[in-house]
């Protein structure tokens, strides 16, 4: 038998059979599109926050207080958590002349200009910052160049909150509120990425030492170490905890993280989650499998008659599976055709409707879906066909097409 | 004999299993059929009819003795040769037809065209004839649901005939017609069968269309229990060899 006319009589068979043959189109359809939307949400989560990190760059280190171990158990007795100051810093800036210090107060505060007003988060900091998180200055000049302790009523605007509270006017020189203190607006800036939730853009930068006081505190949030020149991170932040030890009579009561290593762990993380919840997919596509090999059992079994007819008229065995198959194999094709086409336009859809979280589907992930559709159709499709070619034509025959 | 008979059975029987009791489908029948013979095989229902032709027509497989067709030994042969075989040699008309249903009549005709791999171009060709011969040309692109019961039948001869075998197997290929298109049905077998020259095998439990055949067999529980040819052909079993 020739491929064309296998084809257009695996076809006729399909069309024929609207109804099962849709139904059977629709369940791996939908099964390979759910692999496909189930990867491109691991995918698309993955690049989130590989993208909310990347502004911290490799040689950040982060100081937060409290020590939070993954050892368990509770902290030993009397061990008082102290928190981080200015001094504390002050002293680190001596004993590590090479790195830079950038400290960070945050706090919820009332901003007010003329009749607007907001409620924003307010970063306390200094000019490092600046270099830290890779802020760029759009306007004005960046936070001065005070002794951190020294409290200044001067801010620098996030270019968001600019707009809001200024539209197109300049903010230059004018003076907001924070609460209840006055504050002359220095300059504005632009942050290319976000930070896990909120936009440093609607955010406003003061001096540390004005924080400290509006907010009438001693403690540092963030302590943010940049290492200099290649410098690796590990034994810095092995040296900074052994400072801050000394520093707090000897009690370890501090904590670093590495983003970029936290980054590398969290990617890691994400790739295994993103396999799981493929393998949530994948069982999808075994169901339709499953489905797929019912229908065709019940298909084979309809159409013995037909069977037995094909045999009688000098079809052999291999050449009956061979049909079979080849109906399998145009069904799951073109179910994991509109899967694919279906699976795409969704993406394609939440990018409008969430272009903050972009959905992704990698290549392999559509490759592997339909390349998983074509297999289980055959396989599924395999059993019945051999069985329904087996069938001996006399027994074929007694069925009535 | 000098002439390899088309059919030769010897000793050939087929044995069912049905609810843990052996049933004698075909029990020790020897046979011989001539090319361009003409014979109705008759019995009640249960005799061993339609085991004989599915025996005859390749479908199955005698248990033990033997069967040549066209002096070739049947019983060793595989399933792909066996299927090739009954493409090349012989046709098969059903009482129900078996037309498939999504199929035009001239699809319906050419699929044993299809099966062995002719071009479309050749397979148009022949169907043209065939169609024309079997005066069904109008009716090409029909269904088999839009035609009447006659000429399904003659669409299911024309498709036994595509790929012009020596033997035609009929099981009751009127049995599911009105008189007069059992009529039309058979005068078209008959004149294959005259002009053609071509080997017909007519299964029936009618008497009357059997009468017809120049060679009567009647089977009983399996057994050949007379040949009105049987002189040319052999001693049925069971009977007494006439004096």
């Amino acid at each position: 038998m020739r491929l064309s006319d296998c084809l257009a009589f695996a076809h006729q068979a399909l069309t024929r059979h609207r109804g099962r043959s849709s139904l059977q189109l629709l369940a791996v359809a939908a099964a390979v599109c759910s692999v496909l939307l189930l990867t491109a949400l691991g995918e698309g989560a993955r690049r989130y926050v590989a993208a909310e990190f990347a502004f911290l760059g490799k040689d950040l280190l982060v100081m937060l207080p409290g020590r939070k171990q993954t050892t368990g158990g509770l902290p030993p007795l009397g061990a008082s958590l102290r928190d981080i100051t200015l001094e504390d810093m002050a002293f680190l800036a001596r004993q590590l002349p090479r790195v830079r210090l950038a400290p960070l107060v945050v706090g919820n505060s009332q901003i007010r200009q003329g009749a607007r007003s907001r409620h924003r988060p307010v970063l306390g900091t200094t000019m490092t910052f600046f270099t830290t998180h890779k802020l760029r200055l759009v306007a004005g000049s960046p936070l001065p160049d005070v002794p951190a302790t020294q409290a200044t009523p001067v801010c620098v605007l996030g270019a968001g909150l600019a707009q809001e509270l200024f539209a197109a006017r300049s903010p230059l020189g004018q003076w907001i509120r924070i609460d209840d203190r006055r504050f002359r607006v220095l300059g504005v800036f632009h942050s290319a990425s976000s930070n896990l939730g909120w936009q440093l853009d609607d955010s406003l930068l003061i001096p540390v030492g004005s924080a400290l006081a509006l907010y009438d505190t001693q403690a540092l949030f963030r302590l943010f170490i940049q290492a200099r020149d290649g410098q690796p991170l590990s034994p810095l932040a092995q040296r900074l905890e052994q400072l801050m030890r000394q520093r707090h009579q000897g009690n370890l009561d501090v904590t670093l993280l590495q983003p970029d290593a936290m980054l590398a762990t969290f990617s890691d993380i994400m790739a295994t989650l993103t396999l799981a919840v493929v393998g949530i997919g994948a069982i999808s596509l075994l169901v339709a499998g499953i489905l797929l090999m019912n229908l065709s059992l019940v298909s084979a079994r309809q159409r013995t008659a037909e069977i037995g007819l094909l045999k009688a008229l000098g079809a052999p065995a291999r050449l009956i599976l061979q049909l079979l198959l080849t109906e399998a194999l145009l069904l799951t094709g073109l179910g994991g055709l509109l899967g694919l086409a279906v699976g795409y336009g969704l993406v394609t859809l939440s990018g409008w409707v969430y272009p903050g979280f972009p959905l992704a589907i990698p290549p392999w992930a559509a490759l592997a879906a339909l390349a998983c559709a074509l297999g289980t159709g055959l396989l599924f499709a395999w059993l019945p066909a051999a069985r329904a070619a087996r069938l001996p034509a006399v027994a074929s025959l007694r069925g009535r097409l | 004999m000098s002439e390899t008979p088309l059919v030769e059975l010897t000793e050939a029987s087929r044995r069912f299993v049905l609810g843990g009791q052996t049933v004698m489908g075909l029990d020790r029948v020897d046979l011989r059929i001539r090319q361009g013979e003409y014979l109705a095989v008759m019995g009640p229902s249960g005799s061993g009819k339609s085991t004989l032709l599915n025996l005859l027509g390749l479908l199955d497989r005698p248990d033990s003795g033997s069967y040549r067709l066209d002096g070739q030994l049947i019983n060793p042969l595989g399933e792909q040769t066996l299927a090739r075989l009954r493409a090349e040699k012989i046709g098969f008309v059903f009482q129900s037809f078996h037309l498939i249903p999504r199929l035009s009549a001239a699809e319906n005709l050419a699929l044993p065209l299809v099966l062995a791999g002719w071009s479309p171009k050749a397979r148009a060709a022949r169907c043209a004839s065939l169609l024309d011969q079997l005066n069904l040309s109008e009716r090409a692109h029909h269904l088999p649901h839009q035609l009447s019961g006659g000429q399904r039948q003659r669409v299911a001869i024309g498709r036994a005939l595509a790929l012009s075998p020596p033997l035609l197997l009929a099981d009751e290929p009127t049995g599911n017609l009105d008189s007069q298109s059992g009529q039309e049905v058979m005068h078209l077998l008959e004149s294959l069968h005259q002009q053609a020259g071509i080997t017909l095998i007519l299964v029936t439990h009618d008497g009357a269309l059997g009468a017809r055949a120049a060679r009567q067999l009647r089977m009983a529980d399996g057994r050949l229990v007379s040949d009105s040819g049987a002189a040319e052909g052999a001693v049925p079993r069971g009977e007494a060899p006439c004096a």
